[in-house]
């Protein structure tokens, strides 16, 4: 499907999303956190998206907010398709897990989770990949602070 | 005496065994935590971060001509795919033009880069396996390949080759010549390959039925390159998203529906020869003319988002970048092939013996470095 054909099936599920091709390769769409399960489940099962490929998932400190980027791909019909998600609750960010949907997302989130701090809820196994559990923050936050570890220009 | 046990009443209990982190079958350090019964695994965890080096981190605070280096030390095997990806997704962002040369030697190494590492594996999984022989046939041929790479840009491993807009420097006077005998010398050698051990009927007893992968749940758990295509999923980056030269060249995908650690052992010897094919319909029609073009010493790319997908020996890499105009990354993000790879590792050796984990993890072709960027 077509860029346009996309926005124009997705945005008669869910009002409110917003859509932007701007600076970026592919159709973008960003999604309020409460919505984010439904739209992602939707649009892998759904017969015209098909979205069965998440080839990427991604956390992004933006300053402001914390948020989650899936880059998704049909296999089927070979389109591309970004989701992003973003809480400005830096405390205790939390969304809702796609494990279910996508079974590559267990290990993506909880690298996500071990860097970022982003929580998700109904994961199988949400606990640190790389580091210590001892570690603490999340190094890959632009807050992060380690004065003997990290070269800073 | 009867030695025989007459109260079946035995009772069997699951205990926790640790592989690694420096067991030789994990090739490199990655430690997996073993729950088994008897020989049986009921569950494979692995624990990873012993080599992190936090690159994605490190990304963001160096100049994109500096994180070209960084890449190299990810996929040490795909090293010049890793250095590609990278120069791509900022040439592609800066609307770089790079010249036709500069696109075909780039494919020419990537393949001998793809062949150089299958080389490897095959050596090492045989090893694995049992059947050391393979060990020495595999680095006698990686070794050409090797020292081709040494002439052309003086490293043999860690190439950094690339750089934004182009290659460091031209190619070697003998690069052609060179590239042309290992290819002649390396037909004569792969069929050996097959010789030695793809016939092997205790190689074959290892290999086929374990291990067995899905094609639904290859693309689940994100599989890519020769363990998604051992499955029968076409995944293959160089024919869905073809980069620098690969649009102009002929060859098959690789695939098999098995799904077993057979299958996709035969997908890579396949891939070898397919990556013959490429090398040789580009090898004598090298364009004229320069080898990089210029960029600004201070590289800035615009604000937005770019990604790139390219296909290393291992799998799908891509680079995601997230810039907002200055000279360093936002964010930038590795998709790493073999971190998805070894996310699928516990539901396949599931209710397998130890010693099909081996041969399970060998089929794998998992590369730490890769993992714990």
């Amino acid at each position: 499907m077509t860029n346009e054909a996309l926005q124009n099936l997705i945005s008669s599920w869910i009002p409110e999303l917003e859509f932007t091709e701007e600076g970026s390769q592919f159709l973008n769409i960003t999604v309020k956190p409460q919505q984010l399960h439904q739209l992602l489940s939707q649009l892998k099962s759904n017969i015209e998206t098909q979205f069965d490929y998440l080839f990427c998932l991604s956390g992004v400190d933006y300053e402001k907010s914390l948020g989650v980027v899936y880059h998704l791909e049909s296999t089927t019909h070979r389109h591309i398709l970004v989701v992003k998600v973003e809480t400005e609750d830096r405390e205790n960010p939390t969304f809702d897990s796609v494990c279910d949907i996508w079974k590559t997302a267990e290990f993506h989130e909880r690298e996500v989770f071990d860097f970022f701090g982003i929580k998700f809820n109904n994961h199988p196994n949400l606990k640190r990949l790389f580091l210590t559990d001892e570690w603490v923050g999340f190094p890959l936050r632009k807050d992060y602070v380690d004065e003997i570890n990290m070269v800073i220009k | 005496m009867d030695t025989t046990i007459k109260n079946s009443n035995l009772k069997s209990e699951e205990y926790f065994i640790n592989m690694g982190p420096q067991h030789p079958a994990t090739h490199g350090v990655l430690r997996l935590l073993l729950t088994i019964d008897g020989e049986i695994i009921k569950k494979v965890e692995p624990d990873l971060g012993y080599i992190h080096r936090s690159i994605e981190k490190m990304c963001e605070r160096d100049s994109y001509q500096q994180i070209v280096h960084l890449t190299d030390r990810m996929d040490y095997l795909s090293s010049h795919i890793n250095n590609e990806a990278v120069c791509l997704t900022v040439e592609n962002a800066l609307q770089i033009e790079v010249p036709e040369r500069v696109k075909v030697i780039r494919t020419i190494i990537g393949e001998l880069t793809r062949i150089a590492s299958h080389c490897l594996w095959w050596g090492v999984m045989g090893m694995d396996v049992g059947a050391l022989t393979t060990y020495f046939y595999g680095f006698r041929d990686r070794e050409m390949i090797n020292d081709i790479f040494e002439e052309t840009c003086g490293a043999r491993l860690t190439m950094n080759y690339n750089l934004p807009g182009g290659l460091m420097f031209d190619i070697h006077p003998n690069f052609v010549k060179r590239t042309k005998d290992f290819i002649a010398h390396f037909k004569t050698k792969l069929s050996e390959y097959d010789t030695l051990l793809t016939g092997n009927i205790i190689f074959q007893k290892r290999m086929k039925g374990v291990g067995i992968l899905t094609k639904e749940d290859a693309i689940s758990y994100g599989a890519s390159g020769p363990v998604g295509r051992g499955s029968g999923y076409s995944c293959d980056v160089r024919k869905y998203h073809p980069y620098s030269a690969l649009d102009k060249v002929t060859f098959n995908e690789s695939l098999k529906t098995d799904g077993d650690s057979f299958a996709r052992y035969q997908v890579r010897i396949q891939e070898m020869w397919e990556s013959m094919a490429i090398i040789e319909q580009l090898i004598d029609n090298i364009p004229e003319g320069d080898y990089q073009t210029a960029t600004n010493a201070v590289i800035k790319l615009p604000k937005g988002e770019f990604y790139q997908k390219v296909e290393t020996a291992r799998g799908e890499l891509g680079v995601y970048i997230v810039s907002t105009g200055t000279k360093n990354p936002y964010r930038l993000k590795f998709r790493s092939p073999g971190f998805s790879n070894l996310s699928l590792l516990n539901h396949i050796a599931v209710g397998g013996k130890i010693g099909d984990l081996v041969a399970t993890m060998a089929t794998l072709d998992l590369v730490i470095p890769d993992i714990d960027r």
